[in-house]
């Protein structure tokens, strides 16, 4: 690894860029991670799916609500991470960010493919249809491709570093779909609604609803998030098993060739 | 010694002054794409709307024989169900269109709902639905808070859109499963 750049504006990012410094200091928190996600994950979905009042016009389908918005505002945030994560791995070359990036799109893309599932099994009996091409429908499977693109293109090339490259530059490309998705109900006329939540306007839910609608998205969002920092360190660890096979092969290969002149 | 030490700050000025060129290279390709991105969807305008309003088909009449999608509010007291038959008037405020339609409606159906219909126009100056789909609003709340809304008279749903969140999203109203029974012969 090279010097610590004290030129750097993230000198609190540099500290984990070594890759053993990060598995010690992770290896403390998972334990700890996965036991507060469940905690608040289980009793949040209780409370929305057992707890929680029906709606006035859609009765108890909006329970459906209670996943189907966690994954999209996942599916949207995280996005947002891995654009982060790009950036820092094309400008900083931070050697952490690239496999950050790597192992989020695959989580990213089932986020986004439980909001498009979810979406579907709410739209058929509320709407009338399963599917309508409609600006958000279409920009969340757009976001959707997104995610499965960058996981395929990381995984591509034979060249790793090449295929971190190609998929940072896609994920920052990609970003441009973000504002579409966040403001496609406002920008044009949409069969889906405007938000409720997340809007400059008091909430237009009923604190009975809301309660439990955060409570799961803190929840989901925990396990997200460690659900992707256990796969960055998996992915740590194969890298210093494949370095060490490597380094073993090596030493296999030159035993034999120092014997020779004995 | 002192000779290491200038190597160093030389080698991290350069690689700072790469990744300040690096970054602004990514900001410039940002600022264009976004740009670009801006343009085209202005340009798509009328093709990224999902339907289009009563007023709309009023300013600039429909091609004859094209099917498009009509959406808005359907009109209080317009539904006339004829077997399976049901005529009612989509409506935006400013206009509205006369629609007719042969088929199932979905649950929420019903005056006062926003709705999205597929079809043409007919002769007679009809919309001749072919699909409709239900719309509903940004608005949760328990069928009692919704309820105490009407009784009290500040919000009727057939006549439009829930009054302003502020005024009923914390509104415990009696009677409401919340422990909290109502104080009845105290």
């Amino acid at each position: 690894m090279d010097a610590p750049p004290l030129t750097s504006p993230a000198p609190l990012l540099h500290r984990f860029a070594n890759p053993g410094r990060f598995l010690r200091a992770t290896a403390r928190i998972m334990p700890w991670l996965w036991g507060v996600s469940l905690v608040v994950l289980l009793p949040s979905v209780a409370w929305a799916l057992l707890f929680s009042p029906a709606d006035w016009q859609q009765g108890e389908t909006v329970r459906i609500m209670y996943v189907h918005v966690p994954m999209a505002w996942l599916a949207m945030a995280g996005y947002a991470g891995l654009a982060v994560a790009s950036v820092l791995a094309l400008v900083w070359k931070h050697p952490l960010a690239d496999l950050a990036a790597r192992e989020l799109s695959p989580v990213g893309a089932v986020v986004t493919a439980l909001c498009l599932a979810t979406g579907s099994l709410w739209g058929r009996p509320m709407w009338g249809t399963w599917w309508a091409w409609d600006a958000r429908m279409t920009s969340v499977l757009v976001l959707f491709f997104l995610w499965v693109g960058h996981a395929a293109i990381t995984r591509a090339f034979e060249d790793e570093e090449r295929g971190a490259r190609m998929g940072a530059i896609l994920a920052l490309v990609g970003v441009v779909n973000l504002p579409i998705v966040k403001f496609s109900v406002d920008w044009w006329n949409t069969l889906h609604q405007p938000a409720s939540v997340a809007r400059l306007a008091a909430p237009g839910m009923h604190i009975s609803m809301l309660g439990p609608l955060l409570a799961c998205a803190v929840g989901f969002s925990l396990l997200f998030m460690t659900l992707v920092l256990a796969r960055v360190r998996a992915a740590v660890m194969e890298r210093r098993v494949e370095a060490l096979e490597l380094a073993r092969a090596r030493e296999a290969d030159r035993a034999p060739a120092e014997a020779v002149p004995a | 010694m002192s000779g290491a030490v200038a190597d160093r700050r030389g080698g991290l000025g350069l690689a700072a002054s790469r990744r300040r060129r690096r970054l602004w290279v990514l900001l410039l390709c940002g600022l264009g794409l976004g740009g670009a991105a801006a343009l085209a969807l202005t340009a798509f305008q009328d093709n990224l709307v999902f339907f289009r309003s009563p007023s709309d088909i009023v300013a600039s009449a429909p091609v004859d024989g094209r099917a498009f999608r009509l959406g808005g509010l359907v009109e209080a007291g317009s539904v006339v169900r004829d077997g399976a038959e049901a005529r009612f008037r989509v409506t935006d405020g400013a206009h509205a269109v006369s629609v007719s339609y042969r088929g199932v409606l979905p649950d929420l159906f019903r005056e006062g709902q926003g709705v999205v219909t597929l079809g043409k126009m007919g002769p007679d100056g009809a919309f001749r639905a072919s699909e409709v789909l239900a719309r509903h609003d940004e608005t949760y709340m328990p069928p009692e808070v919704m309820d105490a809304l009407k009784r009290s008279g500040h919000w009727n749903p057939e006549q439009g859109a829930a009054p302003p969140a502020a005024g009923w999203n914390t509104m415990q109203p009696a009677g409401a499963t919340n422990g909290q029974p109502a104080r009845t012969g105290g």
